[in-house]
């Protein structure tokens, strides 16, 4: 069934499909005129047996023999015994099909319809199931069949794992077979069925089975995909849990409308605003519903928990994300007032896959507001950010400054681990990395790398509770620096490991964090205080992450990369002045995250390829005035700005509507032009510098 | 014999072939000769088809090795020198057997049973599925008479008698239990390395230095394990003789042919949908195999006359060249050309006046040089060696079961599902080759008295050797004593199946004359038949050097199909 090559067709082959094809177009047209007829005699019906016959695709068919059997199974003489043998006919037809290509979906689910009437013996199926999975042991289309079967007939997830071990024995190169595995086992440990109480007896058994299929031989791909399964049952915590806040618990946010050059402010909780709202963001380990005022209490002196609207930060739209945002209001008198968030007192923040958020956390803060007389006239004509090498000063090299900020460890929440039920976990990960090791050893082998980085990686982050070290990320980069040198055809992907792991590395503790933090001071002194940027740039990174450690950035470079996406920078609600500059963004819908950054005044975009690929696949993911997501937004007034259409922009329009950008740099990509500067413009009132220039 | 009815004459009396003997090589040169339009006519003096390649019924086995035991001289040619024309040789028989000893510690049991049994006397044999036995079955349409079923398991035995399962195939390696991870991964490697380098695959080319050395070296080279080397040499490669000990070495196995055999093994696998490993094994026993020749010969016109002693040779007076034989019923047949099977030897008479070439040419007792030995013994018992399982092959390397064994000892049981034995009941086989008759006979002893409980009896052997010589009827030893300490005793003892009747002989080894008068090869000590095909379509081409060895006919070309045999699973 499987890897013999195909034939170029010989001309009797050719004359004798054209001979079917006359056959078949004849048959249709017959069928057809029945059909519209609404005729289903026993001729008409035997007809279009003989069409599924020869055309076990045509779906028309299929369908027009439900009509007929619900047709004849109306009928008033129907009795039991009729039904059967009517459905019995139903059944050899599909057979008899399925002979003729057994990769029918058409066929396969005429059967499941059949079946389900109810009035067919089901045990027959599992002997035909056999009959079909015997000759090609990895169609999943009989696997499928088969799980609809096994799940009509009761038959005992045990008794269809004993089956699926049996497939796996005669041949382990069968996908099909461990994904029934992964799904069956999924099944029993839900039921906490009998053997199959905990992860914890289950996983190991399984990883040791499949060590047999990988070791044997590693180059087989259906081993290694159940060895992935496994890795993300190790690791995936089933019960949500939150990771980190902003604010930290025990910070102290200083609310200030405008810089008072005192250093004594941590820059990890300093805070400019000038709507008298900041925003307090919940950061979770994974996807969560169920976000909102009666799951989280909001205690403060000003606001009120019921008045609080929790929002997912989800570029999908979907109801469920990592992150969720609110924001709290406050006067803009001077005040010091404390402010607790206690998350998960009562039920309702779910995973997707449905886990109760079952570990109550509480962090709590102090807001204090320190008003300062405006002195706008000097301000605003300053107020421009340059992204300037000599503008940035490393706090590395100022050894006499000290820089106040907020201990290192409150950035994430410390949940307490729970000993016994991780113990296993790190066990497991541990013997595996063992595994791997040797198996490395003894060969090069490119997913066995992958799989190492892997394992290292959950390793570490597992550990991580107890030790704070990342004890492997050096090994890890450098497997995937390996990676990237052996397999250049999947380089991208390990480029976006690489960069996942830097970011981790880089975030990992104070001081390697401190160590690309800098100082940003203007040309103009005082007039706008000096805000720690994040200076992430030349690190060659596709990719961004550990968006938990950073919820505190307001001014982030990532220049001279090579990103290609900003996925899950929609986390980083405070942030205000953003460099993409020099990267390799390929269109506007990458940007997307950004349309959820309200207070990014400050962008730079420039020399990065938007508008130089005619085709960009990210499109198709994003939400489109073609997507119900984006319809009722789209206003019909807007379709015009001046002379321009701008359906051409839409997704420039879509991403730049929803800013309030004050500064922005186009420049250097394909699509700068005058023309669509000025569309940008237009767009954009807020916008007063556009590519280094002011604009009037 | 002398009470057979009387011989009704043969006509015609002229065939371009007289073959003499039905065993595997003979019926399959007399199937060639008849599908090349060849007039046959096939002799056996035995009742039965197959000569020293049947399976023979509990009687019948012990008369014809018996028979085949010692030196006769056959008996006066009725109508001696009496043909003017003609000089006239008597043939007289060889002993191919040697040390024959037979024990039946159960006849109550077993007597009843006897026709019951189809024991093969050149076993252990088996198939590998993409042998050569096998495509010539299917060329010559022998297959169609035949049915074979899957042999289980190979094992590696030890002396404390327990059995490693050989890890042959890429599932086996999989399912294995005894093989550590990384070990999985090496031999897993190394059955890659040689399937990329048979199929040319880039960069996996096996060296040509490489192919040339010593095929152990070779797998030392690779890293692998010791338990690794002894799956692949003496379970898949099958060799005789330890490889790494250059003085009891007599065959050492190059890379080449090593990995020609690991191919050959591997190609087994999988090549029919049904069989489960490499290993087939014909239903009803080995001796189906030259029947189902035979029919093919039959079919394609040959003349079968079984019970037919042949008594003499017919030369020409003049030249000395062949011209006939003389049967016991005192007919003289005449033939182009001759073959007969390996027992037969035609003593020069005393102050002969051959013409001195002939003297060089006929088939004297030349036995193979070296003269090594096939020790062969076959033990038949209630119990299977391994509870679960019924067929299944069992490999002792050199030095496994004692120090001074030089060569692998093979093991083959096969259970009633393969119609060799009643229901219940399991014949093993065993073979190992062996410089003489003492050495043959510890090897026998050493494998039995490891996996088996071989019941105490008074000097079963002594007896056995004296009723043997008297074992005309097929009657064996009775020993009252042994047979009433059996049945007081559970079937196993130790765990140890009992063996309940046992058949030890040395089979010397032929290999073929083909000369004046052609000679077939006996089997020899290999599991498989490969050899022994080679040297009769040798034989064959010698006799017929014009001839194709089973043309391919155009009913039977199936283009790209690899054609089928019944296989029961």
């Amino acid at each position: 069934m499987h890897g013999r090559p195909r034939k170029a067709p010989k001309p009797e082959d050719e004359a004798a499909s054209a001979a079917k094809a006359q056959k078949l177009r004849a048959l249709q047209t017959q069928f057809f005129s029945y059909h519209h007829n609404k005729i289903y005699t026993k001729e008409a019906v035997e007809l279009s047996a003989k069409l599924l016959e020869i055309n076990p695709e045509s779906y028309t068919a299929w369908n027009y023999r439900k009509l007929a059997v619900e047709h004849h199974l109306s009928q008033p003489e129907c009795d039991p015994d009729s039904a059967k043998s009517i459905l019995d006919d139903e059944l050899r037809v599909v057979e008899s099909a399925l002979r003729q290509n057994f990769k029918s979906y058409g066929a396969w689910h005429h059967r499941k319809w059949v079946i389900s009437k109810g009035h067919s013996s089901i045990d027959n199926e599992l002997r035909l199931l056999d009959k079909f999975q015997k000759a090609d042991s990895r169609n999943f289309h009989a696997w499928n069949y088969r799980r609809f079967v096994a799940e009509s007939m009761n038959r005992s997830e045990q008794d269809e794992l004993k089956y699926t071990e049996d497939m796996i024995y005669t041949n382990f190169s069968n996908y099909s077979a461990w994904h029934n595995r992964s799904v069956l086992l999924s099944t029993l440990l839900e039921k906490k069925a009998e053997g199959f109480l905990s992860k914890e007896k289950v996983l190991p058994e399984e990883y040791e089975f499949i060590h047999q299929a990988i070791f044997t031989d590693p180059d087989d791909q259906s081993g290694w995909f159940y060895h992935l399964w496994l890795l993300d049952q190790t690791v995936k915590a089933d019960s949500p849990l939150l990771i980190s806040s902003w604010p930290a618990h025990g910070s102290d946010v200083q609310l200030v409308d405008r810089c008072h050059n005192d250093s004594a402010f941590s820059p990890f909780t300093t805070l400019h605003s000038d709507s008298g709202s900041f925003p307090v963001v919940l950061y979770f380990n994974q996807p969560v519903e169920g976000v909102s005022s009666s799951t989280v209490t909001v205690e403060s002196e000003f606001n009120k928990s019921e008045d609080l609207v929790w929002n997912p930060l989800s570029v999908s739209n979907s109801q469920a994300a990592k992150v969720w945002v609110t924001h709290l209001k406050f006067p803009t008198s001077e005040l010091h007032c404390p402010v607790e968030v206690s998350v998960g007192h009562s039920k309702g923040i779910t995973s997707t896959r449905g886990f109760q958020y079952s570990f109550s956390s509480v962090f709590s803060f102090k807001v204090h507001v320190q008003p300062t007389k405006k002195d706008s006239s000097q301000g605003s004509v300053a107020e421009s950010i340059l992204w300037r090498e000599e503008n940035f000063k490393a706090y590395g090299t100022q050894s006499e400054e000290s820089i106040p900020i907020l201990s290192f460890d409150q950035l994430s929440i410390r949940n307490d681990p729970e000993p016994t039920v991780s113990d296993w976990r790190v066990e497991a990960l541990s013997k595996e990395i063992e595994c791997f090791r040797e198996l490395l050893s003894l060969m090069d082998c490119k997913i066995g790398k992958l799989t190492l980085a892997r394992l290292l990686m959950a390793y570490d982050s597992m550990s991580l509770s107890c030790t704070n070290k990342l004890d492997h990320s050096d090994e890890v980069l450098e497997l995937y620096s390996d990676l990237m040198k052996l397999d250049p055809s999947h380089h991208q992907c390990y480029k976006d490991g690489h960069s996942l792991v830097l970011l981790k590395q880089v975030t990992s503790s104070r001081e390697s964090l401190l160590k690309y933090c800098s100082k940003y001071t203007d040309s103009v002194p005082l007039t706008i205080c000096s805000p720690i940027c994040l200076r992430l740039n030349n690190l060659s990174l596709s990719r961004v992450g550990a968006f938990e450690k950073l919820l505190w950035v307001q001014m982030l470079d990532l220049s001279h990369n090579e990103l290609q996406s900003i996925e899950g920078l929609e986390a980083l609600q405070l942030l205000s002045s953003l460099s993409l500059r020099n990267n390799k963004l390929r269109s506007f819908t990458a940007l997307d995250p950004l349309r959820k950054l309200k207070s990014l005044r400050v962008l730079d975009i420039s020399y990065n390829h938007i508008g130089e690929h005619s085709i960009d696949t990210t499109r198709y993911l994003c939400a489109s005035p073609l997507s119900h997501l984006v319809g009722s937004e789209w206003n019909k007034d807007e379709t015009v700005i001046g002379d321009v259409a701008l359906i051409n922009y839409w997704d420039a329009f879509l991403i730049f509507k929803e800013l309030n950008l004050k500064q922005l740099d186009i420049m250097g990509s394909a699509i700068a032009d005058e023309k669509f500067k000025s569309v940008l413009v237009k767009i954009m009132p807020t916008l007063k510098q556009l590519d280094g220039e002011r604009l009037g | 014999m002398s009470d057979l009815p009387p011989y009704p004459p043969i006509d015609p009396t002229t065939f371009d072939l007289i073959v003499i003997g039905t065993g595997l090589p003979e019926s399959i040169v007399a199937a060639a000769a008849c599908t090349a339009s060849k007039s046959v006519l096939h002799l056996d003096p035995n009742p039965f088809y197959g000569s020293h390649f049947s399976s023979l019924s509990l009687t019948d086995f012990p008369s014809f090795l018996t028979s085949q035991s010692h030196a006769s001289a056959s008996s006066p040619s009725p109508h001696s020198n009496t043909h003017h024309d003609f000089t006239v040789l008597d043939f007289s028989t060889r002993p191919l057997y040697s040390s024959l000893d037979i024990s039946n510690f159960s006849p109550h049991l077993l007597n009843q049973h006897a026709r019951k049994f189809n024991i093969d006397v050149a076993g252990p044999r088996v198939f590998y599925c993409a042998d050569k036995s096998i495509d010539l079955m299917l060329k010559s349409g022998a297959s169609q008479y035949l049915e074979f079923k899957s042999i289980d398991a190979t094992f590696l035995g030890d002396d404390k008698g327990n059995l490693l399962t050989v890890p042959d195939s890429r599932a086996a390696i999989f399912k294995d239990k005894s093989l550590g991870l990384m070990e999985k991964n090496q031999l897993m490697r190394f059955f890659k390395l040689v399937q990329g380098h048979l199929a040319g695959e880039e960069g996996v080319k096996i060296s040509e230095e490489d192919l040339h050395s010593p095929f152990v070296d070779f797998l030392n080279k690779m890293g692998l394990p010791p338990k690794i080397k002894s799956f692949i040499l003496f379970a898949i490669t099958m060799v005789d003789y330890h490889q790494e000990d250059v003085g009891v070495c007599r065959d050492l196995l190059k890379t080449k042919d090593g990995i020609y055999q690991l191919a050959l093994y591997n190609a087994s696998i999988g090549r029919f949908s049904n069989a489960l490993g490499a290993l087939i094994y014909p239903v009803y026993g080995q001796g189906e195999l030259s029947q189902a020749f035979c029919r093919r010969a039959a079919v394609k016109g040959c003349l079968y006359v079984l019970r037919m002693p042949v008594t003499s040779l017919l030369l020409d007076k003049d030249n000395g060249c062949y011209k006939g034989v003389r049967l016991a019923s005192g007919q003289d047949i005449f033939s182009k050309k001759l073959i007969i099977d390996p027992s037969f030897t035609v003593p020069l008479p005393v102050g002969s006046s051959l013409p001195h070439p002939l003297q060089e040419k006929l088939p004297l007792s030349s036995l193979k040089d070296d003269r090594v030995k096939v020790a062969r013994g076959i033990c038949i018992t209630k119990a299977s060696l391994k509870p679960d399982m019924s067929n299944f092959l069992v490999v002792y390397p050199p030095r496994s079961l004692f120090p001074e064994q030089v060569t692998s000892i093979r093991l083959l049981q096969i259970g009633s599902n393969l119609a060799v034995c009643p229901p219940d009941m399991f014949v093993l086989y065993i073979s190992a080759l062996c410089d003489d008759d003492d050495q043959g006979k510890k090897i026998l002893h050493s494998v039995m008295n490891t996996l088996l409980t071989v019941p105490d009896s008074i000097d079963s052997e002594s007896n056995s050797a004296v009723q043997s010589e008297t074992a005309e009827s097929g009657s064996v030893l009775q020993n009252e004593n042994a047979e009433s300490s059996f049945t007081a005793q559970s079937n196993t003892r130790e765990g140890k199946p009992t063996s309940l009747w046992s058949a030890l002989y040395m089979q010397e080894l032929t290999s073929g004359q083909v000369e004046f008068i052609c000679s077939t090869p006996m089997p020899d000590g290999k599991l498989i038949y490969n050899d022994l095909i080679d040297l009769t379509v040798k034989l064959f081409h010698e006799i017929y050097p014009d001839e194709e060895f089973f043309p391919k006919t155009s009913t039977s070309e199936n283009s790209g199909d690899d054609g089928d045999i019944s296989l029961e699973t």
